[in-house]
């Protein structure tokens, strides 16, 4: 309760005229703030605030394409990442003289993992990614519109030297590693990406460093 | 010496402005409540950076658990009846007006259209007691491809999101991603979570 009795009160009128008790018209609320609470911890708990957030992606479309369709891509121009076990990446690229895979590094979904080998090798292709920041500052400032910024990020993010990933997902890998490693596409600015099969040549590769 | 008198003062607290507060903070949660749908699994999604806002709307939610059983829900309940419909016409099966009624309370639903009607009878105790095998996937019965044909052609701008789990293993995933490419399914979201700091 949220009252104590005080004490002091009564055997003052001993002896005296019988008076009818003055009853005090508070009304203890105790009760019912315990009950208010219990019904906001109820809808607290049960209420979803926050909408579930996504993430996009677009697959190529399955039918067959035309060989003069294809856009040839400059071997050096890709890299090949390929998801393996126990939380592992393993990525190479193609070496622009001999045309053979060079040496797979191994590496892991941290910030100074596969996230710095994508940024600094993107940067190196892609000199517009400097402009992102101004582009964000202007934003900020209100002199962009939101989907004036967006229009100048995909132009930057799709310029066509700018990295292209091929993203390899082994048997081994989980759910958690594809999306981690779309996440990284985004925080590097890669515009060109795409998810494709694993490929024998690629296992066997994975098998030779122990990650298959 | 005399003693000091120390004038007894009431401890008792004024209670409104509390109960002011509660109310008003419990008709704010009441209002802006809005139940989660009941799911059969508990599934831990992966985080990103991603700040896209998943529509309430026009979903067709496929999800992914640990175990790599495959569930599929639809968010409207018109197009849940549609769908049905749909797909016992395909399947040469009857449901009864009542089964259909009840098909279209469920958010999801994870266990071969064969079963579909023995687990529609069961109370929703029961029903949360039962292991369900999840959707079949397999080449050989392909239900969930047809679920998804049939939900785009009852709703032609139902949008496709993958709720999987962080362990869901990869083959399983790119199972369910080939079946959408078949069905000709070429963009779809993946659910995910905030990006906790420090991750």
């Amino acid at each position: 309760m949220a009252e104590i009795e005080a004490g002091g009160g009564g055997g003052k009128h001993k002896g005296g005229k019988k008076r009818g008790k003055k009853m005090s018209t508070r009304v203890d609320f105790t009760p019912m703030v315990d009950l208010g609470f219990l019904l906001i911890t109820f809808f607290m708990l049960t209420t979803s605030m926050n909408k579930p957030q996504t993430m996009e992606i677009n697959m190529p479309v399955k039918d067959e394409v035309k060989d003069d369709d294809i856009s040839k891509v400059k071997a050096s121009q890709a890299v090949t990442v390929l998801l393996a076990k126990d939380d592992k990446v393993v990525y190479y690229f193609i070496d622009p003289v001999t045309g053979e895979p060079q040496t797979p590094q191994i590496t892991n979904y941290g910030a100074g993992g596969i996230r710095a080998t994508l940024l600094k090798e993107n940067k190196q292709r892609n000199p517009r990614l400097d402009s992102i920041p101004i582009y964000k500052d202007m934003l900020n400032k209100g002199n962009i519109g939101e989907d004036q910024y967006k229009g100048y990020l995909s132009g930057i993010r799709g310029y066509k030297d700018a990295l292209i990933v091929v993203i390899k997902a082994s048997d081994k890998s989980r759910y958690n590693n594809l999306v981690d490693i779309l996440d990284e596409m985004l925080i590097c600015n890669i515009g060109r990406y795409a998810v494709v099969d694993i490929t024998t040549p690629e296992v066997e590769m994975l098998k030779n460093v122990n990650l298959e | 010496m005399p003693k000091v008198k120390v004038p007894r003062k009431s401890t008792s607290v004024d209670m409104t402005a509390m109960t002011d507060v509660a109310f008003l903070l419990l008709t704010f949660f009441m209002l802006a409540t809005k139940f989660k749908p009941d799911e059969p699994v508990v599934v831990d999604t992966p985080s990103s950076i991603s700040e896209i806002k998943l529509p309430e709307s026009g979903i067709m939610q496929i999800t992914i658990d640990k175990q790599g059983r495959v569930f599929f829900g639809i968010t409207e309940q018109t197009t849940r009846e549609a769908v049905l419909q749909r797909m016992a016409e395909k399947y040469n099966m009857k449901f009864s007006a009542e089964e259909i009624k009840e098909f279209s309370l469920q958010s999801t639903i994870g266990l071969p259209l064969s079963q579909l009607s023995s687990y529609l009878k069961l109370d929703a105790e029961a029903r949360k007691a039962t292991q369900t095998a999840g959707v079949p996937t397999d080449s050989l019965n392909n239900e969930l491809g047809d679920w998804i044909w049939q939900a785009r052609l009852a709703n032609n701008d139902i949008r496709v999101a993958i709720k999987g789990d962080r362990d869901a293993d990869m083959p399983t995933v790119k199972r369910v991603i080939a079946i959408l490419q078949e069905k000709k399914v070429n963009r779809f979201n993946f659910i995910t979570s905030m990006e906790k700091a420090g991750e």
